[in-house]
Formats: structure tokens, sequence, C-alpha cells
């Protein structure tokens, strides 16, 4: 970069006195990013410190036991792969699909692109309890129950109550626009030539993106993907009263029934255990399993997507 | 056959094809009216029901209510109680003394950070900072209420002397945490948009770089911070499980930092469970829920709004 400096300037608005180099607020501003620095660093050591001496083989593959003060986690980690497994299948294809129609299908700036736009922000913005309060009134209350109403015999109820797949598609919703602004983010880096070279050798629109655009935007929707299973691994509010179970003596096996999850185990031992300081190794050893868990997939996310950024710079 | 060979498929399958793609697209917006509907379909007997009105009318759950023969008008959320008492005034102080002890502490930090971030650090000073900051954001609020819960609330009650040991103030700190990556993310975003040719200009004015910042950068960029901030209280808002956990979950009416709360969003996560579909609990439940969606709601498109206006302040200023 190329500056003049000059110090003899006029006085006018956009004159500026020559003036102390500004140690003062620089060393504020230094001061916010190594606070931000270490408010990470403390809370990955308190839980590393405390969490990590009861971390064994044992711990990840056996169910809790004794009021949750010895045992394992088995059940919760079971329960969480079976939830965001679920998510992935119900969430992602649509979040791609959108971000396809956005970027393939439609002008940035035509009406129906900004109304979608304005749909997918909000949505970002939605808290999760009240995704949890959704999930409940419509997939449990409204289609849930119309399932039990329509085929099976009236009594207990099948499908209208707590279920894994209740759980799994409100968790879907939630973490649909991450999927779709990382793989719109994907889908702005493919070059025009490419696609332009596939129609021309007489491919039609939907060819091309099969083809074309999905292989060369697999990075994106990976990011998306992650990013929504670390989420999906963590979040409770929304599962709390659409699925999520306390405790299961057994693993869930269909899609109606509860499960057990992570994050809402950690949000159980802290609160609800009859006996908290019997309770707290294994506390900090799920608190160390899901931060561990959800800090690898926001490592993977944060590569891929630098590379995708990359690439981008790079055209 | 060839890798990039096409056969001419038939016109009703791309048109599906089409069809389909052009219909997940909306899957947004309708799930927004879904919600919508949804919420405000269990929270509409507040507003026919004469029975549920008998218990929780608009009234009773905004205006102070006589409980007691003989005993003062008050403000009271005890739902539980043999007079069941709706007042969601409690909840309201509670939300607001958390965001504002949030807002209080992710601010200074957030925008401090993306300052030094955007404007004076280097390369590899901003290949540390920006995953750092994009970890923080991955913590799940579950973990941090955790944090709050065990760790924060100690350290702090030994620090402050604290009369309850879980208060606004823990709450509000946590709560902090996770809105500090949005202020960031969105302030520096707006601060690195600021086209170089005006930074060049103001150098070639004989300004030196902090200058450039302040007096330059960081008002062009005010409409992201705002925005930043806009959409971080949007978060401290809605976020529950911090809360819920961090928080102390007695709803006082009082103007103390240092009392426990209850927020909006905890006492739906805590009351929901237990209670009885349909009845005025339930109903009232629905109506905090229907509340916190219409606010963030309302929050989140006026975030939005600043950002495409300095979109086009920034675009529009410059030749590029």
């Amino acid at each position: 970069m190329q500056t003049l400096k000059l110090n003899d300037t006029t006085d006018t608005a956009f004159s500026f006195k020559p003036k102390s180099k500004g140690i003062i607020p620089k060393g504020l501003m230094l001061l916010a990013v190594i606070i931000i620095i270490v408010i990470l660093a403390v809370i990955v050591a308190i839980v590393f410190y405390n969490g990590i001496g009861v971390i064994s083989w044992k711990f990840v593959t056996h169910a809790p036991e004794q009021g949750m003060t010895a045992g394992g986690i088995f059940p919760a980690i079971f329960g969480t792969v079976a939830l965001v497994i679920l998510m992935v299948i119900f969430g992602v294809p649509i979040g791609v699909m959108t971000a396809i129609y956005l970027q393939e299908y439609t002008r940035p700036d035509s009406k129906i692109t900004q109304l979608i736009r304005i749909g997918i922000n909000n949505l970002a913005g939605v808290p999760s309890i009240v995704f949890g309060l959704f999930g409940l009134g419509f997939f449990i209350g409204f289609i849930g129950a119309g399932i039990d109403k329509a085929f099976y015999p009236p009594g207990r109820p099948v499908w209208g109550q707590p279920a894994l797949i209740w759980a799994a598609l409100t968790m879907a919703l939630l973490t649909l626009p991450v999927v779709i602004v990382a793989t719109e983010e994907a889908l702005r880096t493919i070059p025009r030539e490419l696609k332009e070279a596939s129609y021309a050798l007489g491919a039609t629109k939907l060819q091309t993106i099969r083809r074309i655009i999905l292989p060369q935007a697999m990075p994106g929707i990976l990011t998306g993907t992650i990013l929504a299973i670390s989420r999906g691994a963590g979040d409770v509010a929304p599962i709390m009263f659409t699925g999520v179970a306390y405790y299961l003596s057994y693993l869930p096996h269909k899609l109606s029934d509860q499960f057990m999850q992570l994050g809402y185990h950690v949000y159980v031992m802290a609160t609800q255990s009859p006996d908290v300081e019997k309770t707290k190794p294994i506390l900090y050893g799920t608190v160390l399993v899901l931060l561990v868990l959800t800090f690898l997939l926001n490592i993977v996310a944060i590569f891929i997507r630098s590379k995708i950024r990359n690439k981008r710079v790079g055209q | 056959m060839n890798k990039y060979e096409f056969k001419p498929k038939s016109k009703i399958r791309e048109l599906l094809g089409e069809k389909i793609i052009a219909i997940s697209a909306f899957t947004a917006i309708v799930v927004i009216l879904l919600i919508f509907i949804f919420i405000f379909k269990e929270a509409m007997p507040i507003f026919t029901n004469a029975k549920v009105q008998n218990e929780a009318s608009l009234s009773k759950l905004f205006l102070k209510q006589q409980y007691y023969a003989g005993h003062e008008p008050k403000w009271s959320w005890q739902p539980n109680s043999d007079v069941p008492k709706y007042s969601l005034i409690p909840l309201f102080i509670g939300t607001l003394k958390a965001a504002l002890i949030a807002m209080l502490f992710a601010i200074p930090l957030g925008v401090g950070a993306a300052i030094y971030t955007a404007e004076f650090a280097s390369k590899r000073v901003r290949e540390i900072i920006k995953p750092t900051i994009e970890l923080l954001a991955g913590i799940p609020s579950v973990v941090l209420g955790f944090f709050a819960l065990i760790v924060l609330a100690t350290a702090l009650q030994k620090l402050f002397n604290f009369t309850y040991r879980l208060n606004a103030i823990n709450a509000g700190i946590a709560l902090g945490i996770a809105v500090i990556p949005i202020i960031f993310t969105l302030a520096e975003d707006a601060m690195t948009a600021v086209p170089k040719s005006l930074r060049e200009a103001a150098m070639a004015l004989g300004a030196n770089p902090w200058q450039v910042s302040f007096t330059l950068v960081l008002p062009a960029a005010l409409p992201g911070i705002a925005a930043g901030i806009v959409l971080g209280f949007g978060r401290a808002i809605g976020e529950t499980m911090i809360v819920l956990m961090a928080s102390g979950n007695a709803a006082i009416t009082s103007a103390s930092f240092t009392d426990s709360i209850r927020t909006l969003s905890a006492t739906i996560a805590a009351e929901l469970a237990e209670v009885v579909f349909g009845s005025p609990h339930y109903n009232v439940l629905f109506f905090v829920g229907a509340l916190l969606f219409v606010f963030t709601f309302i929050i989140n498109l006026g975030g939005e709004l600043i950002l495409t206006r300095l979109k086009i302040r920034l675009q529009g200023k410059t030749t590029k």
C-alpha cells in the first residue's frame, strides 16, 4: 500500500492533527482480545483438568450406574449420534436444495430471493426454546397425534408423544440456516465457465447441478453439515419437550422411542442430581466429551471453510 | 461412456427436479409461518376462553393483582400456588436484567476485539483470534450454563459476597460469553468491508493509523456494530440453557442485580414438562413463547435492516 504522509495539512474537516500514536486505545482493544482468549482458555482448562480423570474406555461404553454417580455415558452418546444422523437426513437435503435454488435458479435481487432470505435469517434468530415449543405443538400435538388418530386404536399414544423422530425434525429445522449459508458460500466459488461448458456439452440444468455443481459444492455442504451436527449434539432447549429422556434403561431402536443426549445429560446431572458432589467427576467427564466433540467438529469445519475461501481468493 | 457426456433426458424429470428444488427453498418461510401459527394457537385461549381468562387474562398477566384480601396488590409469578399467579412482569424484569449484564459484558469485549482484529492485528494474530471466536461460538450453551453454575457462581460469590449464589450478574456474564461472537463477527465484517480507498485517502491527508480507525473506519462501520449489538441482544433474550442453569430461577420483582432472577425462556423450559396439557398454565407458557418469538423476530428484522443499509452505504461510496 502506498501512502503519502503529510503533516502540514490545512484545517478542513478532513485534516488530522498529528497526535500521539494512540497507544492507550490500541492497548485497550488488545486487552479485549486477550480477555476473550483467556475466557476460552479458562473454560477449556477447568473442564479438562476436572474431567480427564474419569475418561476411560469404560466411561464411553457403559451406561450410568447408581443414580448417575458411577458408570458411563454410552446411552447419551448413542442417542446423540442417532439424533444427529436423523437430523442430517431430514435437514441437509432441504438446506442444499434451498441454497441451489437461491444461487442457480433465481437472481440475487429478485423479490422471491429476498423473501426467502428474510425467512432464513429470521429462522436463524428464533430462540431454540421456541423451536422446542413448536416441535411440541406441531410435530407431536398435530402430526403425531393426527397419525395416532388415523391409524392406531385409541389408547396409549404411539407417535403423539416425545420421540426421536420429532426431536430430529425439530433440530433439522433449527440447523437449516447453517446448512444453507455454508452451501451458498461454496456455490458462489464455482466458476461460471464450468457450468457453461456443461451446458455446451448438451447437459440440462438438472444434470449440470447433479454432476458438476453438487460435487464442486461438496466441501461447503460438508462444512454446513458438520456445523449443524455440532449444534445438534449440544443444543438442549429444542429437544427438551420433543424427545429427550432423563434416563432410559434401553437404547432407542425405533423412531418413536425416546433417547438420551449429551447436552441434556449434562443439564440433568448438573441440576437434578440427588448428590451433586458425588456426580461431579462424571459431570465434568461428560462436559469434556461434549466439548471435545464440538471443538473437533468446529475445527474441521473451520479448516474446510478456509480451504474454500482460499480457492475463491485464488480465482 | 465419457464422464462428461450427457444423454438428453426427459422434460418431465427436469421439470420435476426444478419443482422439488423450488418447493424446498420455501421451507424456511413455511416453517416461520408454522411456528407463528402453532405457538399462537396454543396461546389463543388467553384471549378467547373465559375459563382460562378467569386465571390468566391479559390484565392478570401484566397488571398488579390483589391476590389475598387485605394484601397489597403486586406482580407475582407463582403458577403452582393455591391461588395461581401468572404475572409476567417479574419474568420480563429477570430477562432484561440478564440481557443488560450480558450486553455490558459483551459489547466492550466484542467491539474492542473486533476493532483490534480488523485494524491493528497482524495476519498471524488474526489467525489466532478468529478461530478462537469461532470455537467460543461453538461451545454448547449447556456447557456455558454448567460453567456458570459450578465454577463462575462460586468464584463470584467468593469475590463479591453475594447473598444469592445464582443471580443476574452470574447468569448475565455467562450469557455475555455467548453473545461476544455475534457482536465480534458482525463488527469485524463491517470494518473489513470499509473500502481501502477511504483509508488511503485519510492517510494521504496525514492521519496516522489509529486516527484512520477511530475517525473514519469506526464511524463508517457503525451500522454493522449496531447490528451486531442488536442481534446479540436478540440472542441474549432468547437463550435458555444458560439462564436456566445459572440464574437461580426465582421470579423476584426487584431492581437489584444480585438477586436471583427467572427469565421468560427459562420459565418455559422449567415448567412446560410438568404442566397439564390445555390448562391455563400451559396456555400462558405458550403465550410467553409467542412473546419471545415476536420480540426476537422484530429484533432480527431490525438488525437485518441495519445491515442492508450498511451494505448500500459502503457499496454506494466506492468505485470498485
